[in-house]
Parts: structure tokens; C-alpha cells; sequence
């Protein structure tokens, strides 16, 4: 099942809808780091709230899409990891070390417009 | 102690569509026998695992999932097995962060650290049969 990429201003947005198969976290990957460019992106956001479960495939894949859209010129935030999926990942020794999180997409959206701005100026 | 177990299904393993249907009928028995939904996200996360290890170290298998009773515990028994080429080094398979096939592993200590009993047995051309289980709180 493919994952919808919402375009919002300078930002994109993936919602994963459902349990996603390897091949489909591939497209993900494949789709946002193409889009990016595409859409001249900022940020994106990565929401897997209705993620089924985070196991190392998925996390490797997460990290992924977050170091290639840094490559890319933009910020990556995932958002939504529920309690359960995070004690699992704990206990599995995942850790999405070096990638930014949030709670919830509010909060992914609040990061990523406090990391957009532009440097201030030193008098 | 006298153990009980009622096989319940059976989920062949060769695709990554295969890991999703297994890890999904993990969670869906894990459910009906009444475990907490962490427990039942762990159980689905350790099945996501095992499979995972089947099509990537022995390209097909079989996970099955099953009821176990032992005295007054109940939980979920878990047997992935398969007829790859085996484990010649089960102390080095078992130690964090080892992985043959050059990926990202947390592999088998990881499903052992989700479960309360992790067994394995493995023969060097003739396959691995990974047992797992966690009981019910």
C-alpha cells in the first residue's frame, strides 16, 4: 500500500495509513527524496502513528529517508510512535539515533518552522 | 511441568508480504487471548523479526503460532523454522549487533530481550527452528 505524500507550503507530509511491507517503505523512500527536490521542500514530516510495528527493516528505512532528505537540503521529523511501539523498540535495541522526533504532527509541524528560520543576523 | 499446546496457525514465510500477514495473525491471536495492547505489539514485533530473519538468511520457512499452557501460565508460543543453511556459530548469532549478512541486525538478542523464553536449535545445512514465547500478565 502506497503511502500518500501531502504537499503543505514548503513542507511534505507522509501519513502512513497502514502496515507497509518492505517494498512499500522503499517507495516511501524513493518518493519523498524525489519529491523534495521536485517541490523545492523544506521540511518533511513522517507520520507513523498507524504504524503497525517498528522493527529494524522500518527503522533502518526511517533513518534513511532522514539522512538522504538532509542531503537533500531539508529537515526530516518522524512523528507519532505510540507507547507500545516505542517500548518495543527499546527492548529490541532500536533507536532512531540522529533523527529528529516529535509527538504528534502539531509538534512535528512547530519543529520543523523553528528550524526553518532563517539565521539572525549578528549586529 | 506438564505443557499444553494447541497449534493454531500456520503462516509460510518467503516474501516481506509474508512478515506483515505473520506479524498481523501474531497480533490478532495475542489480542483474542487477551494481552495488554503493549504486549501484544511486542509479540508482533518479535514475529516481524523472526520472519524477517527467514527471508533474509534462509529465503523461506515458516513461522507458526500457537496456545501454550504450562501450570497456571498462559501466552502465545511462537516456532519459526527453516531449511536454510543453519547457524554454525549460535554463541556469536546471539551476541548483540552480530549480523552475516552485512545488514543492520538486532536479529536474535533482540527478539530474545521481547519474549520470556527464547529457544533455538540449528544444524549446518539443514535449517534453524527458532521457539519463542511470552506469556500472558
Amino acid at each position: 500500500m502506497q503511502v500518500p505524500i501531502l504537499k503543505q507550503g514548503s513542507y511534505l507530509i507522509a501519513s502512513i495509513q497502514s502496515a507497509l511491507t518492505d517494498a512499500d517503505l522503499l517507495q516511501l523512500r524513493e518518493s519523498l527524496v524525489e519529491q523534495v527536490g521536485r517541490y523545492r521542500s523544506r521540511g518533511v514530516i513522517v507520520d507513523v502513528t498507524s504504524l503497525d510495528v517498528m522493527d529494524s527493516f522500518a527503522s533502518r528505512i526511517l533513518r534513511d529517508i532522514a539522512t538522504m532528505i538532509k542531503l537533500r537540503g531539508a529537515e526530516t521529523v518522524i512523528v507519532g510512535i505510540d507507547p507500545d511501539v516505542a517500548l518495543a523498540m527499546v527492548r529490541l535495541g532500536l533507536n532512531l539515533e540522529g533523527v529528529a522526533t516529535s509527538l504528534d504532527l502539531e509538534e512535528g509541524l512547530a519543529y520543523l518552522d523553528a528550524h526553518m528560520k532563517p539565521p539572525e543576523r549578528k549586529r | 511441568m506438564k505443557e499444553l499446546v494447541a497449534a493454531e496457525v500456520r503462516v509460510p514465510v518467503e516474501s516481506d508480504t509474508d512478515i506483515v500477514a505473520a506479524r498481523q495473525k501474531g497480533r490478532a491471536l495475542a489480542t483474542r487471548l487477551g494481552f495488554s495492547s503493549s504486549d501484544a505489539t511486542i509479540v508482533a514485533t518479535a514475529i516481524s523479526e523472526l520472519a524477517r530473519n527467514i527471508v533474509l538468511y534462509a529465503k523461506r520457512g515458516e513461522i507458526s503460532i500457537g496456545l501454550s499452557i504450562q501450570g497456571e501460565l498462559t501466552g502465545l508460543i511462537i516456532t519459526a523454522c527453516d531449511e536454510g543453511q543453519g547457524i554454525a556459530d549460535i554463541r556469536q548469532a546471539m551476541q548483540d549487533g552480530y549480523s552475516t549478512s552485512g545488514r543492520l541486525g538486532v536479529g536474535l538478542p533482540g527478539v530474545k530481550r521481547l519474549m520470556d523464553e527464547f529457544e533455538i536449535a540449528s544444524q549446518v545445512g539443514k535449517g534453524t527452528t527458532v521457539t519463542v514465547k511470552k506469556w500472558k500478565r
